[in-house]
């Protein structure tokens, strides 16, 4: 114990010039902080695992209930499975949105990460990108699965995948512009909803008109393309709004 | 131990004019400071009086009403990467997340603001946490969260310290090794600002500047 107190070399003098920041800056590579902060929300979520399972038990629950509720009648229901399956993958992402920033924010790491000094937006990409991992990828790999109870067309597994493997990260990265405004109030999960779904529609339309479309036989990279573009749009532009909102939320 | 001469004449950080509002009452009005290295600097007044409100705006995370922040003579908003690489905010919430053990809290902490990772267990010896490197931080008290937040500062090279309550739930040797610290940074050129309601027992008074917030309406 004392051997390991021993051998800490405290830094002689400390110096604001720039031979110290060179060398920090060093360490301060992006690759760096984004997997550090990727590695940190793993390694929470597989320790917390409600976190995970919480989704995806609601997604399966969801779409169980509806052959229940409808009927077994396999027309009817694949003509209403790719709604069906979007809608609840999107409220399965809404569900889980909160723990995005609230629990960093209610313990004071939020305030830790936004003094670091890495850019915000690309610890808030790790953090968005986590949470893609633990619900949106869960939610891709079992969809399929719970298609068949809903007769979806044999044509339409392909567009249903595709969709999804493009639109969730979508659902994360637009919720994640909703959480940072709303972490700051107590009671924000209304108004998060309020905010947030009505962004979520063009993902919901495009990609049950995809599925659809597929279904019919006929090509639906016409929707997927609207989908990547939404995709691209909101991984280069909401990592900076989420930091900016951020801070007004901390303020 | 090899002391910097006082030679930078700028401060390393200089507030003009600030003025801050909370829930539509003055806290503190027109308050201009400026802290130099080799300062430790402490805020003291009523509870309600400002003491973290001051604090956050100084460490850019609150915006004043009015009023500017400098650090060494740059806007804070303007050199913010500088001036987060040299800074350390220690705050009312410890940033200890109970789901990782203490060791990992560490780690993540030094490594996000750039520092080494491999001493980390001395540092924890440093501030009595051996034993615990591997034990969830959920299962730990406050006191220990504290401490696992803490030791952060003996790695630091950040020269300005900004600490908000940092004896809180700390025992009587934790404060004493603690100021023993705080006078050390002073030493080595850097500057320590922080609020406290405890008296100061190892830092002399003559080495201590106060800010005294006292807000009367």
């Amino acid at each position: 114990m004392t051997l390991k107190a021993q051998s800490i070399q405290v830094p002689e003098n400390l110096s604001t010039q720039t031979d110290n920041q060179k060398q920090s800056a060093q360490q301060l590579s992006y690759r760096h902080a984004f997997m550090l902060v990727l590695k940190r929300d793993l390694t929470i979520a597989m320790r917390h695992k409600d976190d995970i399972i919480n989704p995806l038990l609601f997604f399966v629950i969801v779409i169980t209930l509806f052959p229940l509720g409808i009927g077994p009648e396999a027309q009817t229901l694949s003509r209403i499975a790719p709604g069906i399956i979007w809608v609840a993958a999107l409220l399965a992402t809404l569900l889980s949105l909160d723990r995005l920033f609230k629990s960093d924010h209610h313990d004071g790491s939020l305030e830790q990460m936004l003094l670091s000094p890495h850019p915000i937006f690309l610890l808030v990409l790790a953090k968005i990108f986590a949470h893609w991992l633990i619900t949106g990828l869960p939610l891709i790999l079992i969809a399929p699965l719970l298609a068949v109870l809903l007769h979806l067309d044999e044509n339409s597994y392909g567009a249903l995948v595709f969709t999804l493997l493009l639109g969730t990260p979508v659902l994360s990265l637009l919720g994640a512009v909703g959480v940072a405004l709303t972490v700051g109030i107590k009671k924000g999960g209304v108004l998060l909803s309020l905010l947030v779904l009505p962004l979520y529609i063009p993902v919901l339309i495009f990609a049950t008109s995809a599925i659809d479309t597929a279904a019919l036989g006929l090509p639906y990279s016409g929707q997927l393309a609207i989908i990547a573009a939404l995709f691209f749009g909101s991984l280069s532009l909401a990592p900076f709004a989420v930091g900016a909102a951020l801070k007004v939320s901390t303020n | 131990m090899n002391t910097l001469p006082k030679k930078t004449p700028t401060p390393l950080i200089s507030a003009l004019q600030l003025t801050c509002i909370r829930e539509e009452r003055l806290l503190f009005d027109e308050l201009s400071l400026e802290i130099k290295a080799g300062d430790i600097v402490q805020v003291e007044g009523p509870n309600g009086s400002g003491k973290t409100s001051l604090l956050r705006i100084l460490s850019g995370l609150s915006q004043p009403y009015d009023g500017q922040v400098h650090y060494q003579g740059q806007l804070i908003s303007q050199c913010r990467e500088e001036f987060h690489q040299n800074l350390l905010y220690f705050g009312h919430l410890s940033g200890v997340k109970g789901e990782m053990t203490a060791e990992e809290n560490l780690d993540f902490n030094l490594a996000l603001h750039g520092n080494k990772t491999d001493d980390s267990l001395a540092y924890l010896a440093k501030v009595n946490l051996v034993g615990f490197e591997d034990s969830l931080a959920s299962h730990l008290s406050a006191g220990q969260h504290r401490r696992i937040a803490l030791a952060r500062l003996y790695q630091s090279n950040a020269p300005i310290w900004i600490l908000d309550e940092p004896f809180t739930a700390i025992d009587k040797q934790g404060v004493a090794s603690l100021e023993q610290l705080f006078i050390n940074h002073a030493k080595r050129g850097g500057c320590v600002i922080l609020t406290t309601h405890q008296d100061l027992i190892s830092i002399k008074p003559e080495q201590v500047k106060k800010i005294t917030l006292d807000y009367s309406c």
